[in-house]
């Protein structure tokens, strides 16, 4: 074989393994809908999308996800609540106030949260977390909302901090000297000239650690408690999305409506999830040319 | 591209040793899957029956009843272990595949209705259980215990566990929305010892001192109650295989059903056959 063949050989290798994670998606993607869109026939999209009771298994059945939806996005909310703040500050501190020396290794190890296995978490507020929201808060049970919130939102951090803190550390050098030549203080010029800048990058950081907190299964599944019901409070049981499949998934018929309900509830969780990364990456764009055309 | 020849022989070479090997180690093989709650029994009989006959190998899965079914129906597992009996739509599923489910029955299982030992109610009816779980009894006040909200702990309405307590208990009323759902009889068993004032329902086999059983009219749930079929809230608990089972799977379940394996049935905490 010579040369040329080789190099065409390998291109080929190299090409199979390139568009194999397509291959992969599409797969994924036909099978989920081939498997949901039964659901829809059946019952409806907005009947499915809008009903108030989830029981899969009487007769007749009920599958209104509603109470699941708004459940997964009341602990996403909370989760935002929570790392939204403390993740991007923990971004501005490590990116300008934190020394280069130290820098090399705290963000290493926020990024090592997010190596801890979700099932870690979940035990974590099962266990501890749990029995302590019951104890202050004085409530018959600590698996909550709240719970699950505080959860999501501690597996979000290492996602937005990283994300966050790439972004304000590739605003070009030039703007902060100049802004502190101009006589900023050094507040002045993270507030009004590097965040400014930085937003779109931010916003990437903060829709991707959403993505993150509306696809969590296992931490959900242990500490949200499990109830079906619209959620009212923080302090109420909530039941995802995620858990209610993960729940069920392993015990419904092949073929029955209700396996088909479940992957129905997969393409509203993949829809969700698709605009996120779609977001995110609209984001990331408009901060590229931002930094680059300036 | 020598050395791509090279390692391409290598790898059937490897192959060919592999599967040598593997039919000699292991003459036959049998998938179980399905039931957590018939889990421990498959596992343990499973143990015993291989120290006995070297050249079975047997390897054992969860998934619950559903997927334990539908792995026989396609082909993917010799025998299905179930805490309930099968659907007619699996039935026809199956049928309509060219596989023939046969249930053996292998054992007894007993529900339990748990609460926290610091609960100073020691007995239900049926009724107040199934009012608590429909929403009409929200406080342990109403049912002579002290004044607390009842925290109800229930299991994901497709397992075994639910479909048996929905049928013996509820009687096809719904579970109030506000209930608390829990994936295994380990996961409820654990948040009812960690609740004060929670209510749950578990396998037998399941029962330990972190939580207290209730009594219904004057009996609490044992072996001998069970057996003798005073207790309840009880079912059967079955392996399913495709056809009469034949050669391996077929001396598995005799030895199951045999003193020796209802004797594991009944250190695991189950309620054996006879």
């Amino acid at each position: 074989m010579n040369w040329r063949n080789k190099e065409k050989f390998i291109h080929g290798i190299l090409f199979i393994f390139a568009i194999s994670s397509i291959i992969f998606l599409t797969g994924i993607v036909i099978v989920l809908f081939k498997e949901g869109l039964p659901i829809f026939h059946r019952i409806g999209l907005l009947d499915f999308i809008l009903g108030k009771e989830w029981y899969p298994t009487y007769d007749p059945p009920d599958f209104g996800i509603y109470p699941l939806i708004m459940s997964s996005l009341l602990v996403t909310f909370g989760a935002m609540v929570i790392a939204v703040p403390v993740g991007i500050s923990s971004a501005i501190f490590i990116s300008y106030i934190l020394p280069a020396k130290y820098k090399n290794f705290v963000k290493p190890i926020i990024e090592m949260l997010a190596g801890v296995p979700s099932v870690i978490y979940g035990l974590f507020g099962m266990k501890v977390l749990g029995p302590f929201l019951a104890d202050k808060l004085n409530l018959p049970t600590g698996l909550i909302a709240l719970n699950a919130a505080i959860m999501l939102g501690i597996m979000a951090l290492p996602t937005i901090v990283s994300i966050a803190e790439d972004a304000l550390s590739s605003v070009p050098r030039s703007f902060r000297d100049a802004s502190l030549a101009l006589g900023g203080t050094m507040w002045e010029t993270i507030m009004k000239v590097n965040l400014p800048i930085a937003t779109s990058g931010v916003t990437t950081a903060v829709i991707l650690g959403m993505g993150r907190a509306i696809g969590e299964t296992m931490t959900v599944l242990m500490v949200a408690g499990g109830a079906s019901m619209v959620p009212k409070s923080f302090l109420l049981p909530v039941r995802p999305m995620t858990a209610t499949i993960a729940a069920e998934m392993g015990e419904a018929a092949i073929g029955s409506p209700h396996y088909h309900a479940l992957f129905g509830i997969g393409i509203i969780l993949f829809i969700i999830t698709l605009m996120f990364n779609i977001l995110a990456d609209v984001a990331s764009q408009s901060f590229k040319k931002k930094v680059s055309a300036r | 591209m020598f050395k791509a020849k090279n390692f391409v022989i290598m790898a059937l070479v490897a192959v060919a040793i592999l599967m040598t090997v593997g039919s000699v180690l292991a003459n036959e093989s049998i998938i179980i899957q399905g039931s957590t709650t018939v889990l421990p029994i498959a596992q343990r009989a499973a143990e015993v029956f291989m120290e006995n006959n070297s050249d079975v190998d047997i390897s054992v899965r969860g998934g619950g009843s559903g997927a334990g079914i539908a792995a026989l129906i396609d082909d993917a597992c010799d025998i299905a272990d179930a805490s309930r009996f099968i659907k007619d739509s699996e039935v026809k599923t199956a049928v309509d595949k060219g596989i023939y489910p046969v249930p053996h029955r292998v054992a007894m299982d007993g529900i339990a209705i748990i609460i926290n030992p610091s609960n100073k109610v020691n007995k239900l009816t049926l009724e107040q259980i199934r009012d608590i779980y429909t929403g009409k009894i929200t406080n342990w006040n109403q049912v002579g215990g002290a004044n607390k909200p009842i925290v109800i702990i229930s299991r994901d309405s497709s397992s075994g566990t639910f479909e048996v307590f929905g049928e013996l208990v509820l009687e096809g009323e719904k579970v109030v929305q506000s209930a608390l759902l829990q994936a295994s009889n380990g996961a409820v068993a654990g948040v009812v010892a960690e609740t004060d004032g929670a209510i749950g329902y578990i396998g037998l086999g399941y029962l330990s001192n972190g939580v207290k059983a209730v009594e219904i009219n004057g009996i609490l749930p044992s072996v001998e109650t069970v057996q003798n079929g005073t207790w309840p809230v009880a079912r059967p608990l079955f392996m399913f295989t495709d056809g009469w089972p034949e050669g391996a799977a077929k001396s598995f379940i005799n030895f199951l059903l045999s003193t020796a394996g209802q004797e594991i049935v009944s250190e695991l905490g189950f309620v054996p056959l006879y």
